[in-house]
């Protein structure tokens, strides 16, 4: 029951993006296609599952017993780099047809909060090795709701008329906001 | 007259948030007072000035293929030592900012600088590059922070400022209140600012 919790939370609840503000340059970013948005959430779903476990991993079994909790920054983002690269050469030699789809956002995933986010949530929450897990694809899966739904609604307003200042991101801005309020309306779900 | 260019140019030309809109996750995500606000924006000059002069410094040493990784390191290692101080001096304001402390690494802000400017250019410029820059997103939090804590709580750094029969409107310091603040403000940034230069 706890363990569906996390994940329900962490999709709808506490969504990365539109409650948490976690991986809003994406967000932006790459949200004017829903196929590029996909990706995109796939692509993060991956990461954020693998380097969910690898931080968890670390913090344990090297920073806790070493006594040096303090790196705990550092060392998290240099794990969640170094998976980036590891996952973008792995796919290139083992799918590249899914390296084709999902190359270019690979990188940008780095830099992207909501992973180094999920890791120290994860910590912070002193949940166990599943619960972080499940709660790094939770909420995964909610930042690529998000991205998907946000990009859907951008696709249309290409078309509609607004005024010259809001062109770009002020628009966008502005609908995320509108979604948000959207996400709101879960908050008494659990 | 070159530092003064350096440093201006990321208060307004290119504002790092209404601008060049990076690091926008802090900037909606702590501009619910606007303690919090001044508070992420010092953080934040800290780091990139410390961050912009070393990068600066070692540039001619690091090797091109791996300069990220290395600029990556030496951002966290900033970080980590901000987030001791504010831990250590501030209690409150740590609880305030939460993960956002640690979250400065991946601010794209700090990298974009370190990557476009102090890469290429001498340690006292980069230094005021970073120091305009940090007070450009610094002056962005507190704009953003004082609409959303006035309208929102009816307070302006904790100090009641409407009488009592002033009815908050909640849902500014709320999530969605972030992204309509920022959106609109972007737009007025344009509207009054960039048209005119």
């Amino acid at each position: 029951m706890k363990l569906i919790i996390i994940v329900l939370s962490a999709i709808f609840v506490n969504n990365f993006v539109l409650s948490r503000f976690l991986g809003i340059c994406p967000f932006l970013g790459v949200s004017k296609k829903v196929e590029t948005a996909l990706g995109m959430g796939i692509a993060v779903t991956f990461v954020m599952a693998l380097a969910s476990v690898m931080t968890w991993v670390v913090q344990f079994a090297i920073l806790i017993p070493l006594k040096i909790e303090y790196m705990q920054t550092i060392a998290f983002i240099l794990v969640i780099a170094g998976l980036v690269q590891f996952v973008e050469m792995v796919m290139k030699k083992t799918s590249p047809t899914l390296y084709q789809a999902l190359g270019v956002y690979l990188p940008l995933i780095t830099t992207n909060c909501a992973v180094l986010g999920v890791a120290i949530l994860n910590i912070e929450s002193g949940f166990n090795i599943i619960e972080t897990l499940l709660n790094g694809v939770g909420g995964a899966l909610g930042f690529t709701l998000a991205i998907v739904l946000f990009a859907g609604i951008r696709e249309r307003m290409e078309l509609a008329p607004y005024p010259k200042s809001l062109e770009g991101f002020p628009i966008a801005l502005i609908t995320a906001s509108l979604l948000s309020i959207a996400f709101l309306g879960f908050s008494g779900l659990l | 007259m070159k530092l003064w260019k350096d440093f201006s140019n990321g208060l307004i030309k290119e504002n790092p948030t209404f601008r060049l809109v990076l690091g926008t996750c802090p900037t909606m995500a702590v501009t619910t007072a606007v303690f919090n606000g001044l508070g992420m924006g010092i953080a934040v000059i800290a780091v990139l000035i410390c961050s912009n002069l070393i990068i600066s410094l070692i540039n001619k040493i690091v090797p091109n293929e791996v300069r990220i990784p290395i600029y990556i390191v030496v951002i966290a290692t900033f970080v980590s030592a901000v987030e001791m101080l504010i831990k250590a001096f501030s209690p409150a304001l740590d609880s305030a900012l939460g993960i956002f402390i640690p979250l400065i690494v991946v601010n794209c802000i700090i990298l974009a600088r370190a990557e476009s400017f102090a890469s290429k250019n001498p340690p006292l410029n980069s230094i005021m590059d970073g120091l305009g820059m940090g007070i450009g997103f610094t002056l962005a939090l507190i704009f953003m922070s004082g609409v959303r804590e006035l309208l929102g709580a009816g307070t302006f750094l904790n100090m009641p400022i409407f009488g009592a029969g002033f009815e908050p409107a909640l849902i500014l310091i709320l999530p969605p209140g972030g992204f309509l603040v920022y959106g609109l403000a972007i737009a007025l940034f344009n509207k009054l600012i960039v048209k005119k230069a």
